[in-house]
């Protein structure tokens, strides 16, 4: 694979594009071209262009419910635990695995785990804290990606990749500019 | 661009106004927010200096007071058996109630796709942050022994026992430590692509830096917006349900007491009810100033000051049910010692303070069926502020009127609160005043890439209008 790489150090080619539909036309041309490895830098979330390159597949939702099952169970097991076996307190003859008055720590056990793992999981499933990244040398994207900018990536590990060619396509789509990306 | 709007409103003939001004592009938007922050610091607003000297100099009363409590003990405060709890726990529900307008509005308008809410989320988010950090001052500074707070957590430690999982003040803990929690996480989660949008702006080097860092490198890459897109949406679910625990819980406080006009089941509905109430007339008292100050009216447009006075005026309208509700169950019960506890209200001697509340609550709000009051800044603001200090009383009468004619008449005692407890809540203002002033010059207060997406090139792109 190393072999096909003309520059081994490069991260991808760059290009933006004036509004939303262009981004959306160029994404389109990229993937009839046969790329795989595309990304997009949108001001703004675009369902969109979340369609268009097929990220609707988040494992949030699945950390998330496993952390909000495994608070629940930790906190309804150590209430069990703590007031029934470990220091059973007998409070007005009522049985010392009174469950229902473990509910409310419980349900605060899973939101707090939950919470906490949808945040996390999103960072970590997009590779975040991460301060550094060969997007950030170029000029307009730092000036424009968070205000109006609309960039599409073509990244260098895809199996088609080939500098001059993506070169190529990407500025026959009337791009305001185009960027090879450095590691 | 003005001709999005246009297209839209000649659609649809009964159009409200718009959530964004005609003519805003991604751009503008961005900054025409961020220059609120960008600022250079010598050029800060002489209002936000003398506003953050008066919320400065009241923390420096909180100081003051807190360090005399800590010194002499509790007893500074009027709090004394049968009133065992007092301005402490009224400014304690006060103060959390107060937060969950943020999170109703950041959460619940969320789930339910209300696109208005984009403008002034960010803002009710850190309200309710800094009002949880004012209430959970309370619970502490009245444990007696401060120093000690982590011995309300199940630690495992030298006393060899753990906390009592029936009771309420327990559920309390879990309720209010997740609350904070969360409520923080996803205030900083939904700040993630502005503090990008701050590091990509910013004019001095280390306010790049400083935004950089907090940004955690977040690129506005497709993909990062597909999982932050989802984990907001789990955010948002969970902190619904969240919202109305903690309020249930804060209101299980009393209703598992057996102590007349505590012990009924409509307290937690009717306490999550007051405190939006509560949350979103504090929404407006700190709205309607800044709307003008920092020349918001383009994102905070009339149409917001309408759903927030109508959900005021449904809210209040709930609560004043829950006002009929308790003297008709107190009646209804037959029970000697609540029907009293009824009467003394209507005539004993706190009944000024009922009689205002009812006045402050539910009969001022009532001019909120009318449109131009609805439509009138001042008019707003001032019903605002009446609910803000009739929910301070409902909590006086709920807590003191309760407590101070319980079931043996020997036990009875007028209570009134120290000047070291109007200290302290003056201090906790000051709390919140110099928190949420800090908030507005260094953190975006409007949410940009929201507000981005309810411009016309958004939702032309999104291809469906909102």
């Amino acid at each position: 694979m190393h072999g096909t790489h003309p520059e081994p150090s490069l991260h991808g080619v760059l290009a933006e594009f004036r509004t939303p539909d262009e981004l959306l036309a160029a994404i389109e041309a990229a993937k009839s071209a046969g790329y795989t490895k595309l990304d997009a830098y949108t001001p703004y979330p675009i369902e969109k262009v979340l369609d268009a390159l097929d990220l609707h597949h988040s494992k949030v939702p699945l950390l998330t419910l496993g952390a909000a099952i495994f608070g629940a169970v930790a906190v309804f097991s150590f209430a069990y635990w703590a007031s029934a076996i470990d220091y059973p307190l007998n409070i007005g003859g009522r049985p010392l695995n009174s469950w229902p008055a473990f509910i409310p720590a419980t349900f605060e056990g899973a939101v707090f785990h939950g919470g906490l793992a949808a945040a996390l999981g999103m960072l970590v499933l997009n590779g975040l804290p991460r301060p550094h990244h060969p997007v950030f040398e170029v000029k307009r994207f730092v000036e424009h990606a968070s205000k109006d900018g609309y960039f599409l990536l073509v990244e260098a590990d895809d199996p088609r990749f080939d500098v001059s060619a993506v070169r190529r396509l990407l500025e026959g789509l009337a791009p305001v500019e185009v960027n090879d990306l450095e590691n | 661009m003005s001709t999005a709007y246009d297209d839209v409103r000649g659609a649809d003939p009964i159009a409200q106004p718009p959530v964004l001004a005609p003519g805003h592009t991604p751009a503008s938007v961005t900054e025409r927010i961020s220059e609120a922050v960008t600022t250079k610091l010598t050029k800060t607003p002489k209002w936000w200096l003398g506003g953050f000297a008066v919320g400065f100099a009241l923390l420096n009363v909180f100081l003051f007071a807190v360090t005399n409590l800590f010194m002499t003990g509790i007893g500074v405060w009027g709090n004394n058996i049968p009133v065992g709890w007092g301005w402490d726990i009224i400014c304690f529900v006060w103060w959390i109630g107060i937060g969950h307008a943020g999170t109703l509005i950041s959460a619940i308008l969320l789930l339910l796709r209300q696109s208005w809410r984009n403008s002034i989320n960010r803002f009710a988010e850190a309200m309710t942050v800094f009002a949880v950090a004012c209430a959970g001052m309370y619970p502490i500074l009245h444990l007696g022994r401060p120093w000690l707070p982590h011995w309300l957590l199940p630690l495992p430690g030298t006393l060899g026992m753990w906390p009592n999982f029936r009771s309420p003040l327990i559920w309390d803990v879990f309720a209010v430590s997740t609350y904070a929690t969360i409520s923080i996480v996803f205030w900083y989660v939904g700040m993630l692509p502005d503090l990008a949008t701050l590091r990509d702006h910013a004019k001095a080097k280390f306010a790049r830096f400083a935004y950089g860092m907090a940004a955690l490198g977040w690129r506005n890459s497709a993909r990062h917006w597909a999982n932050y897109e989802v984990a907001s949406l789990l955010l948002a679910g969970l902190s619904t349900p969240l919202v109305l625990s903690v309020h249930s819980i804060v209101s299980f406080d009393f209703s598992v007491g057996i102590v007349p006009g505590w012990h009924t089941t409509v307290f937690p509905p009717y306490f999550v009810a007051g405190a939006v109430f509560a949350g979103f007339a504090m929404v407006l008292t700190l709205v309607l100033p800044l709307r003008p100050l920092f020349k918001l009216h383009d994102f905070i447009t009339e149409r917001h000051l309408q759903n927030m006075a109508k959900v005021m005026l449904t809210t209040g309208l709930i609560v004043a049910y829950g006002y009929v509700l308790e003297i008709w169950a107190a009646f209804y019960s037959g029970n000697e010692f609540e029907i009293f506890m009824v009467l003394n209200r209507f005539t004993g001697p706190y009944a000024t303070q009922y009689w205002l509340l009812i006045l402050l609550n539910i009969a001022i709000p009532q001019l909120l069926w009318l449109k131009g009051v609805r439509s009138n800044v001042w008019a707003l603001w001032a019903i605002s502020m009446c609910i803000n200090v009739g929910m301070w009383l409902e909590r006086f009468v709920i807590i003191v009127v309760s407590l101070h004619r319980d079931y043996v008449p020997s036990n009875w005692a007028m209570y009134s609160g120290t000047k070291f407890d109007v200290m302290t809540f003056v201090g906790t203002m000051g709390l919140f005043l110099t928190l949420l002033l800090l908030f507005i010059r260094f953190l975006p207060a409007l949410n940009m890439f929201e507000m981005r997406v309810l411009t016309p090139e958004a939702t032309k792109a999104h291809g469906e209008e909102k």
